[in-house]
């Protein structure tokens, strides 16, 4: 759904553009094409290493940690996983939601939940060729960190 | 051997390129061969990844290709520049919140924005909201975990990211700022 509603802002995009300026938009393509070839080899490399830990870091063993643990080791050792794996959202809510349901804390949730979508350590080649390595590390660590605030936030807020 | 790969320096710069994604073919070559099952469910994610990359990645390019040759400089800065204020945050909030893709999709978006002259702290709240207050996951956050869950979460994101963006831009950019107008230069090369 979303993405059908994508592909027509850009196919109406792409028809107006080309209507004004057929030139321009073949730059614009040409640098859409540059962009992409650009990323290309981290983005294969990427998405390999995220197959091959999806498959050893299993939803099972994801589980038996998140569930099986509390308080704040549990905490720290799900935001540890949420920063190290990626994990595609519609997989990843109704899997939270499941653990939840198992007896998993709230905080644990969020802290996997929130590192899972600001922390990115298999994305960190891709991320430091465009914002240098100081500016990467220091983006995963800040939102490592944030990952804790909203795990105790949601954790007194929710989990009472 | 030495000489012939000095001889053809493109076939370096390539294999150079694609060093990474052959450490992890290999990689997953092994774990195939040590645990058959394991590497089948790799390769399973693995599609799936390729065609959910294939299904993102074409409209946000070409949308990022469309935006660097339509919009010029002067409006970006303006919009989410130097003096932009308020507006340039908001902008940037709602860009980001309105994004699809995984948040590798981000950053050669961010990249444009940086060429036509945005701020370093409107683009990292952009990074922010790309990662997390996506409008798209936040509904399906709130079907999945219910509302008091992604309410919650997205109440303390909003100035989370503020504040880190504010931080970075602060601590980590003003140190950097030339080593990372470098870095891009080198991309568009």
């Amino acid at each position: 759904m979303i993405n059908r509603i994508l592909y027509a802002i850009v196919i109406i995009f792409l028809v107006v553009s080309y209507r004004k300026d057929e030139k321009k938009t073949k730059m614009a393509l040409k640098k859409a094409w540059k962009a992409f070839e650009n990323i290309l080899p981290q983005f294969l490399g990427v998405i390999i290493l995220v197959g091959i830990l999806l498959a050893v870091l299993n939803p099972e063993v994801i589980g038996a940690i998140l569930g099986g643990q509390s308080g704040w080791l549990g905490v720290i050792i799900s935001a540890a996983i949420g920063a190290v794996t990626l994990i595609p959202a519609f997989v990843a809510f109704p899997t939270a939601a499941l653990l939840l349901e198992s007896g998993a804390g709230i905080a644990q949730i969020a802290a996997f939940i929130s590192s899972l979508m600001m922390v990115g350590v298999i994305t960190i080649p891709i991320e430091s060729k465009y914002f240098g390595r100081r500016l990467t590390m220091w983006r995963n660590i800040s939102a490592f960190l944030f990952a804790f605030i909203v795990a105790f936030i949601m954790g007194r807020v929710i989990g009472g | 051997m030495k000489n012939t790969a000095g001889k053809n320096p493109s076939m370096r710069t390539m294999l150079k390129r694609y060093r990474f994604f052959a450490i992890t073919i290999v990689a997953l070559g092994i774990l195939t061969a040590v645990n058959a099952e394991m590497g089948r469910e790799a390769i399973d994610v693995v599609g799936f990844s390729f065609r959910e990359m294939a299904m993102v990645i074409p409209p946000v390019f070409i949308l990022l290709g469309l935006l660097d040759v339509w919009v010029p400089k002067e409006t970006m800065v303006k919009y989410m520049g130097e003096g932009s204020g308020i507006k340039g945050v908001i902008i940037a909030f709602t860009l980001g919140s309105a994004a699809a893709g995984p948040l590798y999709g981000a950053f050669p978006v961010a990249l444009v924005l940086m060429k036509k002259g945005a701020t370093f702290s409107n683009i990292l709240i952009f990074i922010g909201a790309w990662s997390t207050t996506k409008i798209p996951m936040f509904l399906f956050e709130m079907a999945a975990l219910g509302s008091d869950f992604a309410v919650t979460r997205l109440l303390i994101n909003i100035p989370g990211i503020l504040i880190i963006s504010f931080l970075l831009d602060k601590f980590v950019v003003t140190k950097e700022r030339d080593n990372i107008y470098k870095l891009i230069n080198e991309i568009e090369d």
